[in-house]
């Protein structure tokens, strides 16, 4: 599979000088990234974490919400990359004096910033930007629209586990209405040929998910006996209004992954989570550190995966220039 | 005419003569007690008030009213029932049957629709307070050039208007630089707070022609009961943005297909219905007439069906966008597809269609809503509602109802913007009736047009419209005989 599809990359080129989101990459575009990441990854494992590809680059990491992981992931990958790299939150910026986004970012651009990675809480940031910049944009999490690079990381570690994405139960378990990282997955999975189940109370698994192609189940134990992979999604207490479940306590007892549940699991079946866990809430903590977890290979693929978005991004977007 | 005023202005109660003083107001008879029954009361605000508002715009004054005859065009007159093509006379300014004198102007309508002219029950001028958007000068403009010759502003100005101060500043301002008759509604509430009632009778008499909190919702069912109420007392129809605040909580886009995929906040079809219900109730608890702008979803198209066919005097409106677009458009993230109520579902536009068809919604009107371009080019859920209106909304409507959908007849579509808002708000305009004001539009419904942005008389240009092209539009626009707007050869 991975020959047959390196064999179609050869033929085309990248030519999006933006990552927006996964639902509207082309199979190949995605598998591309995978391949390319695989190759980037290689580079971790050296004496001299270091390549020249983006020497001379800057990229700006514009974090209008916070966040720790990805921007630091986002920031080592370009250091790897040779680039370099400012950091802007919410709080540093103009934003705070009320400037729009869109001055702040002609201004960065002004300042020739080559690729912008943008992490908003208002869905459609990114795309908003790359229509108005020449700077490659990178949706580093927009609302509650899509985190491409997380379902890329996310699949970059099923793939290198499973051998394969095509065939594979894949549930995704959570908060699902809110999340970014469930949409950009549940995109990713598909086109690869996954199937999908979303599992997690009516409130914040609406049936309307079913119409883009996904199950939707209303008990965890109606799919731990066939899923290869299951991905927990964080329960955000700061943003759930009590109105979505009474209690912690109740999610748990009816969506909570633990040890007496994960004996159903299938003996390889792969624990996932984008962090950061709650432990004890969507996962038990022994189960997160136990031999089925990838959750730290899913940081570390991160870093991988998002050197080669930057890379491939940065290029397109030199040749549109 | 106003030394008439004049003397009765000493005659009325000191609050009331303030208010006709700061609205300038002709006032043909006073109101003597408040425990009057509806209809005298209503009858003394009426007769003083559309005379006021009929009068020629300040800038026109010293010219002679407009006399002329308007040729072989094809007359539609809905309030009267009359399709057929002849000659229309126009005698100082009013309709007439006898035919202007030897000299007089004659405009060739050969081929054209003269239509009373039209009304638009649902603008927003943003004078006072937001004139980098829009001013009644240029929004009547606007409405001139897409064939209207009345409006009624929307009470959201800064400061709101909900006294009648506010309401007069804004009829004189609206005589001194409106080229076409403009019309205002006053708040139900205070500062469009939803918390207490708005001087509604004293914005009566100041000249309101309607009650709306548009873009908001009152949600004290209490409060709008009363309101409600106590506009009977006028005889005033009330106009509800219906929004339960609750049920939609953050939701900029229709709570579906495309919020699920985009991840937007969702803006549920039941946050409207649960209003228009809860308005249902109301006018048949009151008896008031109450009427549902801007209406979005198959539910409410269902609900008022069934109460209209018991007798409740609940109407509704359509708006142009929500049968020209679904809320697939809002994948690009535009805010230019951003309206309160949000697009919907294609379901939802085939039972809007239908619920014109069968005479369910009875109003037309465009929720013209200028915002400037660096308002609108920000984070989607960031960005305000509403897109302009005006100058497309004739044409989008003889494009889908009367032309694609065949749902209604031209006859039909120039009574839901004519006689029907005139019948709800009560005013003496859209008929071509003997002695009616000469407020005419020619429309050619069969021309084939693009709308560029850019040529648009409005003060903005967000309208997700831009290049499309449409079936039909007006081409002249006559108020009280006089021409306002006509289209150049370029169009």
């Amino acid at each position: 599979m991975k020959s047959s599809s390196a064999a179609i990359t050869q033929t085309r080129n990248w030519s999006r000088k933006d990552l927006i989101s996964i639902r509207e990459l082309e199979i190949w575009e995605l598998e591309h990234i995978l391949d390319s990441a695989a190759a980037f990854k290689t580079v971790g494992s050296r004496d001299i974490k270091k390549v020249p590809a983006l020497r001379g680059k800057t990229l700006v990491n514009f974090f209008v919400e916070p966040s720790t992981r990805t921007r630091t992931s986002f920031e080592l990958a370009a250091f790897r990359l040779s680039a370099d790299v400012v950091n802007i939150s919410a709080s540093t910026s103009s934003l705070q004096k009320g400037e729009t986004l869109k001055d702040t970012a002609l201004n960065l651009q002004a300042l020739h910033a080559d690729i912008i990675v943008l992490r908003h809480s208002s869905a459609g940031a990114p795309k908003f930007l790359s229509e108005r910049l020449e700077a490659s944009v990178i949706n580093a999490g927009d609302g509650a629209h899509e985190h491409p690079t997380q379902a890329l990381l996310d699949v970059f570690t099923i793939r290198e586990r499973m051998g394969r994405i095509a065939g594979l139960n894949v549930a995704i378990v959570g908060d699902i209405l809110f999340s970014r990282v469930a949409r950009s997955n549940i995109w990713a999975l598909k086109k690869l040929g996954a199937h999908v189940t979303l599992v997690g109370p009516s409130t914040l698994v609406p049936r309307s998910f079913e119409s883009i192609g996904v199950s939707v189940v209303r008990r965890l134990d109606d799919v731990l006996e066939t899923a290869d992979v299951i991905n927990l999604l964080r329960i955000q207490i700061e943003r759930q209004r009590k109105e979505y479940f009474p209690s912690l306590n109740e999610y748990i007892r009816f969506f909570g992954l633990t040890k007496d549940r994960a004996e159903k699991l299938k003996p390889g079946c792969l624990i996932m989570h984008p962090g950061p866990i709650n432990r004890g809430v969507e996962l038990d903590s022994d189960l997160a550190d136990g031999p089925r977890s990838v959750i730290l290979d899913q940081v570390t693929n991160g870093l991988a995966v998002r050197m080669a978005v930057l890379y491939l991004c940065s290029t397109a977007g030199r040749k549109i220039r | 005419m106003i030394q008439c005023a004049v003397l009765h202005i000493t005659m009325l109660p000191p609050a009331l003569r303030i208010a006709l003083k700061l609205g300038r107001r002709r006032h043909r008879s006073s109101i003597t007690s408040a425990a009057a029954d509806a209809p005298s009361l209503r009858q003394s605000a009426r007769t003083a008030l559309p005379a006021a508002h009929f009068e020629p715009q300040r800038h026109y004054r010293h010219m002679q009213d407009g006399t002329l005859t308007i040729q072989d065009g094809k007359i539609i007159d809905p309030a009267t029932g009359r399709n057929e093509v002849a000659n229309l006379y126009v005698v100082d300014g009013k309709i007439s049957s006898v035919q202007p004198p030897e000299g007089a102007p004659v405009i060739s309508a050969e081929g054209l629709v003269v239509a009373p002219g039209l009304i638009d029950m649902h603008v927003h001028f943003r004078e006072p307070g937001q004139t980098h958007k829009e001013t009644i000068a240029t929004g009547s403009q606007a409405a001139a050039a897409g064939g209207f010759t009345s409006v009624v502003c929307m009470p959201n100005t800064s400061p709101p208007t909900d006294d009648p101060s506010g309401v007069a500043w804004i009829l004189d301002r609206a005589r001194q630089t409106a080229c076409i008759n403009v019309f205002t509604a006053g708040a139900i509430t205070r500062n469009l707070g939803g918390n207490e009632m708005a001087p509604i009778g004293s914005m009566v008499q100041a000249g309101i022609v309607a009650i709306t909190d548009d873009g908001h919702c009152v949600q004290n069912h209490e409060l709008m009961r009363r309101a409600v109420e106590y506009a009977r007392m006028f005889d005033l129809a009330v106009l509800d943005h219906c929004q339960d605040y609750y049920l939609v909580g953050n939701g900029v886009v229709h709570e579906g297909h495309w919020s699920t995929i985009l991840g937007l906040p969702g803006w549920p079809r039941a946050g409207e219905e649960l209003m228009v219900m809860r308005n249902i109730l109301l006018a048949e608890l009151c008896g008031t007439r109450i009427h549902c702008q801007h209406l979005s979803s198959a539910g409410s198209v269902r609900l008022l069906r069934s109460a209209r066919g018991r007798g409740v005097a609940i109407t509704g409106e359509l708006c142009p966008h929500h049968i020209a677009l679904t809320d697939k458009t809002i994948s690009s993230f535009d805010a230019n597809y951003k309206m309160n109520p949000p697009l919907r579902a294609q379901e939802d536009i085939d039972a809007l269609i239908e619920g014109v068809a069968e005479g369910t919604i009875t109003i037309l009107a465009s929720d013209h809503a200028p915002h400037a371009t660096f308002e609108k080019e920000v984070e989607f859920d960031q960005a305000p509602f509403g897109i302009l209106g005006l100058e497309t909304e004739l044409a989008i409507f003889l494009t889908i109802l009367l032309h694609r959908e065949k749902a209604i007849s031209l006859d039909q579509l120039i009574a839901m913007y004519t006689v029907n808002p005139a019948h709800l708000l009560r005013l003496r305009k859209g008929t071509l009736r003997p002695g009616a004001d000469a407020d005419i539009t020619l429309i050619d419904p069969n021309r084939e047009w693009v709308y560029e942005k850019e040529k648009s008389l409005s003060r903005s240009r967000n309208t997700p419209f831009d290049g499309k092209q449409f079936k039909g539009r007006a081409v002249r626009t006559i108020v009280a005989g006089k021409t306002v707007w006509e289209l150049g050869t370029e169009g």
